[in-house]
């Protein structure tokens, strides 16, 4: 009789305490440096979260780019090379060849990807490489400083635009996901989110499954973008920047799915 | 060298299929004068053998390809020349720093720049002293045959993982392009290497951030003092009674060869030191010399001569051992250069040299 008294007791509790514990990946268990408010802290975030909802925290190399994300070397408790400046793409083009049954990501903000590593990230994508490529958009070069990249906005204000970005003499913006689906054909699932919002986290951490599962089911190149705050170089205040990044920045970046799974319908916006 | 044996195969064409037999599994890379046959080579048979191959969009795309690879365990290889070699150092300083273990072959062809395409000797001092960022060494090989660059591309893979170095295999153009007889090596299983990548973090890393760089510059120095202590090849002759030593590396190291063989005929006391690594420079060579040499004769194939660093270096260092002092009257043995710029120098061309620094029409250049 006192073992079953037991027993009820421990599932009344249970019962009661019905809130999941705040559990957080062992991937990413460590401290990390971001400044307060970055963006990065809350994206590695979802991207362990889908691994291990996958099943694949287990079985992931990572490919980490140069700037902000280098902070992830540090960071993550996973098979991880530190690529050089841009080159991520080239090092998981190859990583993704000779371990196929891994799950392989390069990692890379703005600067990394579709500055200097331009050529590497479009020939990744373009020869329909099977990796998963997540791009950290803060519209500058945070680690060192705060630079222009191809992603500065009009206008926008940088270090090495002190006048604010002129379009005229250095190119407009560059939308990568929409290159990869409007000439890439073979290209798995394409996407761009925020971390702006509650709302929006939740919209980027399904791109960032999708993508995954893609790689997975061995579909093809996935891309996804996120756009991220970057209060230290843009002189904000987190909250601020969080504002900011749905009002100033989204407008020229738009949200959503650009290139859907085989099988899935298009994301209704 | 002067024995005939095996299949005539291509010089570029012997590389790429004994890289296949020493288990090599992964090329990436992009096509350059004279190196392309190797890559062209592997685009077919590395699919035969269930390997992956890679043309990549530059020469900095594929070096940093051979590193993810190289990163997973799996033996990895590139070609390149000239201005590709030079794109390529970003990824070889890399390698160095991740001591990952890679093979890069440079088929020289000479020229600043886009360059030329003929065949040459001009990367030497690229090669030895690292062409990258920072404070790393390779392996250089150099072959002097079609045979000897086959059994050197084995042994550039065992180097590169033994010391987890990147070993650079430093041909010719005139050597890739040329057809002699050669015995390819045994056919090895492929191996993974227990240290590469495999998704579940069996082997821990840590960031750039954390690491101590003092440590890990004090412990690579120490590995790259083992590599020098260790590791030095070379081919030598006549040079325990040589008045001059001639020292030439690769295609000139053999044209040199013949050289030396006819001025002994001649009744000359001539020998040489033929490098076999560039790089550990072969200074114990240099050792079996005669004590009273009268002078060492570089012959190179650049304009600006490199080697006769390489040799200055040695003979200073020699000297030194031995206690001569220059104030006293006994200095190390005076280094003559010879630099044919390009091409391979003919015997005859070598025998002029010689006699130009006995007449003393030459003049040492150290």
């Amino acid at each position: 009789m006192a073992a079953n008294a037991n027993t009820n007791t421990n599932t009344s509790v249970k019962t009661k305490v019905n809130i999941k514990p705040r559990k957080v990946p062992a991937l990413i268990d460590r401290p990390m440096s971001f400044c307060p408010g970055c963006g990065h802290g809350i994206i590695i975030r979802l991207i362990a979260e889908c691994l291990e909802e996958l099943g694949q925290d287990d079985n992931v190399i990572f490919g980490i780019g140069v700037g902000c994300s280098s902070l992830l070397g540090g960071g993550l408790e996973t098979d991880r090379l530190h690529c050089s400046h841009g080159r991520a793409g080239a090092v998981c083009t190859a990583i993704k060849r000779v371990n196929p049954d891994n799950v392989v990501i390069s990692y890379q903000g703005d600067g990394d990807a579709y500055s200097i590593g331009i050529g590497e990230t479009t020939s990744a994508a373009y020869r329909n490489e099977r990796f998963t490529t997540f791009v950290v958009n803060n519209t500058n070069y945070g680690m060192t400083g705060g630079q222009m990249s191809n992603t500065t906005m009009p206008g926008q204000k940088t270090t090495t635009s002190p006048d604010g970005r002129d379009c005229t003499t250095t190119g407009m913006p560059l939308r990568f996901p929409e290159l990869v689906a409007s000439q890439f054909d073979a290209a798995a699932y394409v996407a761009r989110g925020s971390v702006s919002t509650p709302a929006n986290i939740n919209k980027t951490k399904t791109y960032i499954k999708k993508a995954l599962e893609a790689q997975l089911s061995g579909e093809g190149y996935s891309v996804v973008e996120i756009l991220s705050s970057c209060p230290t170089n843009w002189g904000m205040t987190a909250p601020d920047a969080m504002k900011h990044l749905d009002q100033a920045v989204t407008p020229h970046f738009p949200l959503g799915e650009f290139k859907t799974r085989a099988n899935e319908q298009r994301e209704v916006k | 060298m002067s024995t005939v044996k095996g299949e005539m195969i291509k010089g570029n064409e012997a590389i790429a299929e004994a890289a296949i037999r020493a288990g090599a599994r992964f090329y990436a890379g992009y096509p350059i004068t004279p190196s392309s046959e190797i890559m062209e080579y592997m685009s077919w048979r590395l699919k035969e053998v269930g390997g992956a191959f890679v043309q990549a969009e530059s020469e900095i795309a594929g070096i940093n390809m051979i590193i993810g690879s190289a990163a997973c365990g799996v033996r990895s290889i590139t070609a390149s020349s000239g201005p590709g070699i030079s794109l390529k150092q970003e990824g070889m300083t890399t390698l160095s720093d991740e001591e990952l273990p890679a093979v890069v072959v440079n088929v020289v062809r000479y020229g600043n720049g886009i360059g030329t395409l003929l065949s040459a000797q001009c990367d030497y001092h690229r090669e030895t002293r690292g062409g990258g960022n920072g404070d790393y060494r390779c392996i250089v090989l150099c072959p002097a045959s079609v045979q000897e660059a086959a059994d050197l591309t084995v042994e550039a893979f065992d180097l590169a993982e033994k010391y987890r170095m990147v070993s650079v295999l430093m041909t010719e153009g005139a050597l890739g392009q040329m057809m002699e007889p050669c015995v390819l090596p045994e056919m090895q299983a492929p191996k993974r290497f227990e240290w590469g990548f495999d998704g579940k973090y069996t082997n821990k890393k840590i960031g750039i951030f954390d690491r101590d760089s003092m440590k890990e510059a004090v412990a690579l120095n120490a590995k790259y003092n083992k590599v020098k202590e260790t590791e030095q090849r070379w081919e030598a002759q006549h040079i325990e009674d040589a008045d001059y030593v001639f020292v030439a590396y690769g295609m000139p190291g053999r044209a040199t060869i013949g050289a030396v063989e006819q001025l002994r005929a001649e009744g000359h006391k001539v020998g040489y030191i033929r490098p076999i690594t560039a790089w550990p420079f072969p200074e114990k060579a240099f050792e079996q010399v005669n004590p009273d040499v009268k002078g060492y004769i570089s012959i190179e194939a650049n304009a600006t001569g490199q080697l006769v660093d390489d040799i200055a270096l040695t003979v200073m260092r020699q000297g030194k051992k031995k206690g001569s002092d220059c104030s006293g009257g006994s200095c190390p043995a005076p280094v003559y250069c010879n630099p044919h710029v390009y091409g391979v120098p003919s015997t005859k061309a070598i025998m002029e040299d010689y006699a130009k620094v006995l007449s003393g029409e030459m003049k040492e250049v150290y």
